[in-house]
């Protein structure tokens, strides 16, 4: 009832966010925090929800469910393409605090159940838990030769856990067959995967060939030409789920062999250095992109996929690993990490990317010397771009890189599906000097050290829900197995039996988590999603957020992608020394 | 603090004490103390080891007349685990002969400080085993049975009562509980110091600080050790040496195997409660919690064994010297949530220490006892299991007997360090198993338990063949064995649901198998047995072991003999069966785990002799078991040879080719009173003719089948096996094997005597077969072994076997009848008459069972063919 009020009240735009509002009061009910949401086309409309919320909690609880859950029902059927297609960036905010105690809230969660469609088990045992967080995971050893490992990295965990149905994070790992190195990279996408996907199949190529060798590329060229086998540029480390979509490989191979035809015509005989080669891998597969969407496809299916790519948006983290030489570029809000164990034991985390968004103060600074001044106040609003996109730099995101014509044209120009979509219809506002938006990554060199034990890859899923230091801790106490919990001794103190055995099942609880994962990745999601006030596990709360039914799952969590990669300080130490 | 447990035990020897211990913890009096006694430089007995264990053994040397003892300890006595040991004396054990041991204890130390003036803190607070579950409580019950025959006052309780009992426990999840009210509390170290002055008065000599180093060993016999101070010579060397006696035993110039590993094992000392508990309350165990809780001043003491043990000093004795053993808090958490379960009241009881205190534990779970089967003289008393106080009086008098008399005075083989080989002594395997073996010391113990740990270390090389075709396995002495096999399509229950006391879920499956040897023929893989092959250049071989055995083995070449491997008070050390292969050699077949006591009795007995060889060949031959009426044709198909009774009468043994394998041993018997065959197969065939017999007998029905087949078959047959019904301590008179006794084969042979006198005098128990009458096999508990059995309401003995009869759709248990005094309880002989004369009822955890007792087996059983004195009596598994 006070919710129909309500969105009488706030005019029709609210109707979007009542149904968010009904997550909200199940958030309550199951006493997890709820990720703030924010409709990026309407955000300018939006108050801050928090003030909704005292005049609900107010009522009685058996009528807001049902009303609740009428709305919920409702809205998300009426505006589910919205949901789908908008591009949603949320920010963590303040955690609400549970008014209900566990056992009543959950009681009134089956109660408010009872009233939608699709009944739900809502505590998942430990066993379907585990089943969940493992699904996607996948770890890879680099072989050893004659018993030893001789490569710099030992290896990498990797895992993601989707948010979104379908999710939106892709994940790449492969190793250079021509060149020495391991490419690693995490993919954010936004307004749909297909940015990301792509991203994800394509980028390692135009890598790998910026840092070839004139003499390899003209030899692969020359086996092109004249239909001979090709040498074999990439070893993909891929897990079942990481797909490669066959229909637009050809596309996909010409356009990346125009690349390397240029590459061999501007031959300029020096050395590739690879901060350069990623760069301009980045910027040229960005082009390549747009021009493809530009360009359209005879075969319809093409067609539509090159424009969703194009139209859909993804942030990019990757890293080179070649002996010592750790390189990461870096496009949007997607994070690399270090994990550095510190002389005495414990774990420390350094940074090896900026997240290019608003709270990087010189990315803003760059966007708005990129603008006329006319535009300063219209270039960051709300900490988005233009008003509405997160990342300052991404992929794709043509909406951002074209000319208002050119959008225009090729939307009308196109399919119908796109023609349908109010999202590619719809113009940012304030688009006066495109582009806005550039995909050139940020790269940062760094010469690997013994005490540089691991390095985590992740989109931002896994860094608005915990800190780096966290992270580093958790995975560096995981890699090594041990746990700098100080042994317990009772030595002269009055301890009862009481207190200790509170004291044990504590640490307990810390512990027993470990040990259920073989996968660094996995661990380090566990503790995204199940991680309580005191930074344990609590499998009630990780059971909780696994079971949410896909539509509300967006709600309180992001898509997670993490590649955790195992630096070798053996070899690292022998290399450090033998450049000494 | 907790070494006040220690503080009026000031040991005090005769000697004057030998300063100057570079090791010694507190220098600072041992600088004030005068010069060590000089070490003698020979002696009859070196013990090593001064804990409560070597005391024991030093003092019942004394007792029966060997005063010519040194004690060597490298500390101080009672310093190691010992010292740190929860002085719980407790009769309640599952094993017969350690439930003899832990009697004695008790009596022993109850007295202890009466007889020498060492106060020994002994206090009667008798002791309360929890039931958590119905299972539990049957383990109890059967137990009490156990205890109450044996006259020790025990008494299923209700979880009220346990109550009333003790004023701090928590009963709502009790079903249950056993009351054994004489057991008892002593300080474990006044025990051990009490018991050493009492030696030491007896003229033991005791030497602190001082530690072997070496055992000096001459062909084959202890002639001294070197320890750090000098050299001892000496006859007879004990190691006592508890956790270490693994190395000791490696430190000689023989190397004697020792099978035990330390694990690890915690207990809280708490301060005084406010209103301390009293010293007379007794002692809890709670095995489904996993721990025990005695009072200690006031306070309690409680540890427990954990699922997850801590295995240490795997690589031998390192740094981590035991006072630096750390107190791990986090590894005790399982136990102190069961203990605040248990009593939720000592919330508020303050800490006062975590004692972490190693204790040595066994392949088995039973301690270690005997003489090495290697080296005469070596004597070895360790592996407690963490029951070292409970047991330390009995075992250190049986092995003292032992090494005085030359046997002790009862059955201890399930202790006996020669159940052990060479095998069990590898690191590995040790540490693996005590892992599992400390956690059962509280699991629940159910009929035909197998280890996990230490598996497929033994295998026959039809191995996987006999898996892939769905065999479930048991292991003895480290050899895979077959107990059933699951037909494809059927799935039996996972191992921990499996347990029960009631009926298995294999019983159609073994039933079928049972079955099929009855009616068709069967192929059970036997490789496991024990082989030698015994020749000589001249007549020594026969001469030899017509002394040894007790059976006529002058037959004919070709023939096979059972016959029993008796010691001199006509008991079995060994049962086999003896094929004459020719006129000067011989193939002995006996059980599994006669390997190292078998080799050891005979080569110590065999004239050094070098015409005269006998060779372990178990490792040569496949052994397989072709049981049933249809084997004879199985074979004769395989064999192109006339197979029938005529030409192939029982008790043969013939060399013949199977498929294209030649030199095959074919001995008609199967073990089981069944017709059928034993093949012995050079290994390198034993694929091809397991596939031949396969092949051939799918059309005579041939299946697959395992031990529990051939247990129910033996034990319907009334067929005694080594090791479970006889043993040392029973003669051929008493089993009924009269027949297998040739008393008049022309010339002597050890244990005649002996029976010759029985055969006079009659015998004082008797071997007898009962049949279950009114027992439900779907709803009524199984029958083990250990029940007791009553004859007109009277205890006469206990079972040695049992197993569920599908021809007579009975249970069949045997077991000893014995005739005591209705007044004296004097043993007295007992006739056939007696036997015939009584109802029997046979004790299942306290229930009892209707049981008709027979001396000899169903005839109608038989198959006719057979003649009846050629009926084999014999085989030899054991469960």
């Amino acid at each position: 009832m006070e919710l129909h009020c309500l969105s009488g009240l706030l005019s029709l735009p609210y109707c979007y966010l009542s149904g968010c509002k009904s997550y909200r009061i199940y958030a309550e009910l199951l006493a997890i925090p709820v990720r703030s949401s924010r409709l990026p086309l309407l955000s300018d409309a939006m108050p801050a929800p928090t003030h909704l919320f005292p005049l609900i909690r107010n009522c009685e609880i058996s009528r807001i469910c049902s009303t609740v859950c009428y709305c919920h029902h409702k809205h998300l059927c009426c505006f589910s393409s919205h949901f789908a297609h908008g591009h949603f960036r949320y920010a963590p905010q303040k955690r609400f605090a549970a008014l209900y105690r566990p056992k009543e809230n959950f009681n009134h969660f089956i109660h408010a159940r009872d009233y939608a469609s699709t009944p739900q088990r809502f505590y998942l045992t430990p066993p379907q838990v585990n089943s969940i967080l493992k699904a996607n995971e996948y770890s890879f050893k680099v072989p050893e030769f004659d018993g030893k490992n001789v490569s710099s990295v030992l290896g990498f965990d990797s895992n993601q856990l989707p948010a979104n149905a379908p999710i939106e994070d892709r994940r790449s790992a492969a190793t250079c067959l021509q060149t020495r190195g391991m490419l690693l990279g995490v993919f954010d996408g936004h307004a749909g995967c297909a940015c990301a996907q792509a991203v994800s199949e394509r980028l390692f190529y135009y890598i790998a060939v910026s840092l070839l060798p004139h003499e390899t590329l003209l030899e692969i060229e020359n086996a092109v030409e004249s239909g001979r086998a090709l040498l074999p540029i990439l070893q993909w480390h891929k897990h079942p789920n990481d797909y490669f979509s066959k229909e637009a490989s050809k596309l996909y191979f010409n356009s990346l062999r125009t690349y390397w035809q240029e590459l061999i015509d501007l031959n300029s005989g020096e050395t590739t250095d690879v901060k350069e080669a990623l760069i301009n891998a980045f910027k040229r597969l960005d082009n390549d992109i747009s021009l493809e969407a530009q360009v359209g496809d005879p075969n319809s299916f093409l067609n539509y996929l090159v424009l969703r790519v194009a139209f859909s948006g993804a942030t990019a983290c990757v890293a080179h690993v070649d002996g010592v030489d750790l390189h990461v570029a870096n496009t949007g809000d997607s994070r690399a990490m270090l994990g550095v164990q510190e002389e005495d034991g414990s774990w420390s985390a350094v940074n090896l990317s900026y997240d290019h968004n608003a709270q990087n103060e010189r990315e803003v600074e760059r966007v708005k010397t990129e603008h006329p001044k006319s535009e300063e106040k219209s270039l960051v609003k709300q900490d988005r771009l233009l008003g509405l996109l997160m990342p300052f730099r991404a992929f794709g995101d043509v909406k951002f890189k074209w000319s208002i014509e050119l959008q225009k044209r090729v939307v009308e120009s196109g399919p119908d599906q796109l023609n349908d979509n109010e999202y590619t219809k719809f113009i940012p506002p304030n688009y006066h000097t495109p582009p806005y938006l550039t995909a050139e990554p940020e790269v940062i060199h760094h010469k690997l050290r013994p005490q540089d034990k691991f390095l985590v890859l992740a989109t931002d899923g896994l860094w608005e829900t915990m800190h780096r230091q966290d992270v580093a801790r958790i995975v560096g106490e995981y890699l090594t197995g041990v746990h700098h919990q100080q042994p317990i001794a009772v030595g002269g103190y009055k301890v009862t039996l009481g207190q200790m055995h509170g004291l044990l099942t504590e640490r307990r609880a810390r512990i027993s988590s470990v040990f259920e994962d073989q996968n660094a990745a996995t661990h380090l999601i566990r503790h995204a999603v199940g991680n309580n006030e005191f930074g344990t596990v609590d499998h009630e709360r990780l059971s909780k957020m696994l079971s949410l039914p896909e539509e509300l799952a967006r709600m309180y969590r992001d898509d997670i992608t993490i590649i955790v990669v195992q630096f070798n300080s053996h070899v690292i130490g022998a290399c450090q020394n033998e450049e000494l | 603090m907790f070494l006040r447990l220690l503080s009026d035990v000031r040991w005090r020897p005769a000697a004057p004490r030998w300063s100057g211990a570079a090791r010694c913890p507190r220098s600072t009096s041992a600088a004030a103390e005068p010069p060590p006694a000089p070490l003698p430089g020979q002696a009859r007995v070196v013990v090593c080891g001064g804990g409560v264990v070597g005391a024991s053994v030093a003092y019942h040397l004394a007792r029966l007349g060997w005063r010519d003892v040194v004690l060597l300890e490298q500390g101080r006595l009672a310093a190691g685990t010992t010292r740190f040991c929860a002085g719980i004396v407790s009769t309640a054990r599952h094993v017969s002969i350690e439930l003899k041991m832990a009697d004695y204890s008790n009596k022993l130390y109850q007295q202890l400080e009466q007889e020498t003036g060492v106060q020994t803190g002994y206090m009667k607070t008798g002791s309360i085993s929890l039931a958590q579950t119905q299972d539990r409580l049957i383990s109890l019950k059967r137990i009490a049975s156990s205890l109450n025959v044996m006259g020790i006052p025990c008494e299923i309780i209700t979880p009220k009562q346990v109550a009333q009992l003790h004023p701090l426990i928590n009963i709502h999840d009790l079903v249950g509980a056993m009351y054994v009210p004489e057991d008892a509390l002593v300080s474990s170290a006044n025990v051990s110091l009490a018991l050493a002055t009492a030696a030491s008065r007896n003229g033991v000599q005791i030497h602190e600080r001082t530690s072997v180093s070496h055992v000096l060993i001459q062909k084959g016999r202890v002639t001294g050790v070197e320890t750090d101070r000098g050299k001892i010579q000496c006859q007879y060397f004990v190691n006592c040496a508890g956790q270490w006696a693994y190395e000791l035993g490696h430190s000689g110039d023989e190397p004697v195997s020792i099978p035990l590993h330390a694990c690890e094992h915690f207990y809280l000392l708490t301060h005084p409660l406010k209103e301390p508990l009293a010293s007379s309350v007794p002692t809890i165990v709670d095995p489904d919690g996993r721990i025990y809780i005695r009072n200690w001043q006031g306070g309690i003491l409680s540890g427990g064994f954990e699922k997850n043990p801590k295995p240490l000093f795997t690589e031998g004795r390192n740094q981590l010297e035991i006072q630096n053993l750390q107190e791990d808090w986090d590894h005790f958490e399982p136990l102190l949530s069961a203990l605040l379960r248990r009593m939720p009241d000592l919330e508020a009881l303050q800490i006062m220490q975590l004692v972490n205190c190693p204790e040595s534990f066994t392949p088995d779970m039973r301690c270690i006892m005997g003489e090495s089967p290697t080296v005469r003289g070596y004597f070895v008393l360790a592996g407690m299991n963490s029951a070292g106080i409970s047991y330390g009086g009995g075992a250190g008098k049986y092995l003292a007997e032992w090494m005085v008399n030359g046997y002790p005075s009862e059955n201890v083989w399930p202790l006996d360090l020669k159940r052990f080989g060479t095998l069990q002594s590898s690191r590995t395997f040790l540490r693996h198993r005590v892992m599992e073996v400390m956690p059962l010391m509280c699991d629940l113990k159910v009929p035909r338990w197998d280890f996990q740990t230490g598996r497929q270390l033994r295998t026959s090389p039809l191995y996987d063949r006999l898996d892939a075709q769905g065999a479930r396995w048991m292991e003895k002495h480290g050899f895979e064995r077959v107990k059933y096999f699951v037909p494809p399509g059927k799935d039996l229950l996972d191992l921990d649901q499996s347990k029960t006391f009631y009926k298995p879920d294999w019983f159609d499956i073994v039933g079928s198998e049972v079955k099929c040897c009855k009616e068709a023929v069967c192929v059970i893989d036997m490789s496991s047995f024990t082989k030698f092959e015994i020749s000589s250049t001249g007549d020594q071989a026969l001469e030899s072991l017509q002394y040894l055995f007790s059976n006529d083995l002058d037959v004919p070449v070709g023939h096979v003999v059972h016959t029993g491997m008796l010691n001199e008070k006509g008991g079995y050390e060994n049962d086999c069966s003896i094929a004459r292969l020719s006129k000067r050699s011989f193939f002995m077949i006996s059980p599994t785990d006669q390997q190292v006591h078998c080799w050891a009795w005979l080569k110590n007995r065999l004239p050094n002799d070098s015409n005269l060889t006998m060779e372990d060949v178990t490792w040569k031959y496949t052994a397989l078991n072709l049981i049933g009426p249809r084997a004879v044709d199985v074979l004769s198909e395989l064999s192109y040879a006339p197979i029938t009774p005529e030409h192939f009468p029982s008790l043969f043994c013939k060399e013949m080719s199977v498929g294209y394998a030649n030199g095959i041993r074919v001995m008609s018997i199967t073990h089981t009173g069944e017709p059928g065959f034993m093949l012995y197969i050079p290994i390198e065939y034993a694929l091809h003719v397991y596939n031949e017999v396969m092949n051939m007998g799918q059309k005579y029905g041939i299946r697959n089948a395992g031990y529990y087949a051939l247990r129910s078959l033996r034990i319907e047959k009334f067929f005694a096996f080594w090791g479970q019904d006889l043993d040392a301590f029973t003669t051929p008179m008493e089993c009924g094997r009269e027949f297998q006794v040739k008393l008049d084969k022309g010339m002597q042979f050890v244990g005649q005597e002996a029976l010759l006198e029985q055969k006079q005098n009659g015998v004082y128990k008797r071997f007898t077969m009962f049949i279950l009458e009114d027992h439900d096999t779907d709803m009524d508990l199984w029958p083990w072994w250990g029940e007791p059995i009553f004859r007109n309401g009277r205890y006469v003995g206990k079972t040695t076997s049992s197993a569920y009869s599908y021809t007579l759709e009975r249970h069949v248990c045997l077991g000893f009848v014995h005739h005591f005094d209705e007044k004296t309880g004097e043993e007295l002989v007992v006739t056939t008459d007696f036997i015939n004369q009584g109802e029997y009822e046979i004790d299942i955890a306290g229930q009892r069972f209707q049981a008709k007792a027979k001396l000899y087996p169903f005839s109608s059983l038989f198959t006719h063919r057979r003649r009846k004195d050629e009926v084999e009596l014999s085989g030899y598994q054991r469960e």
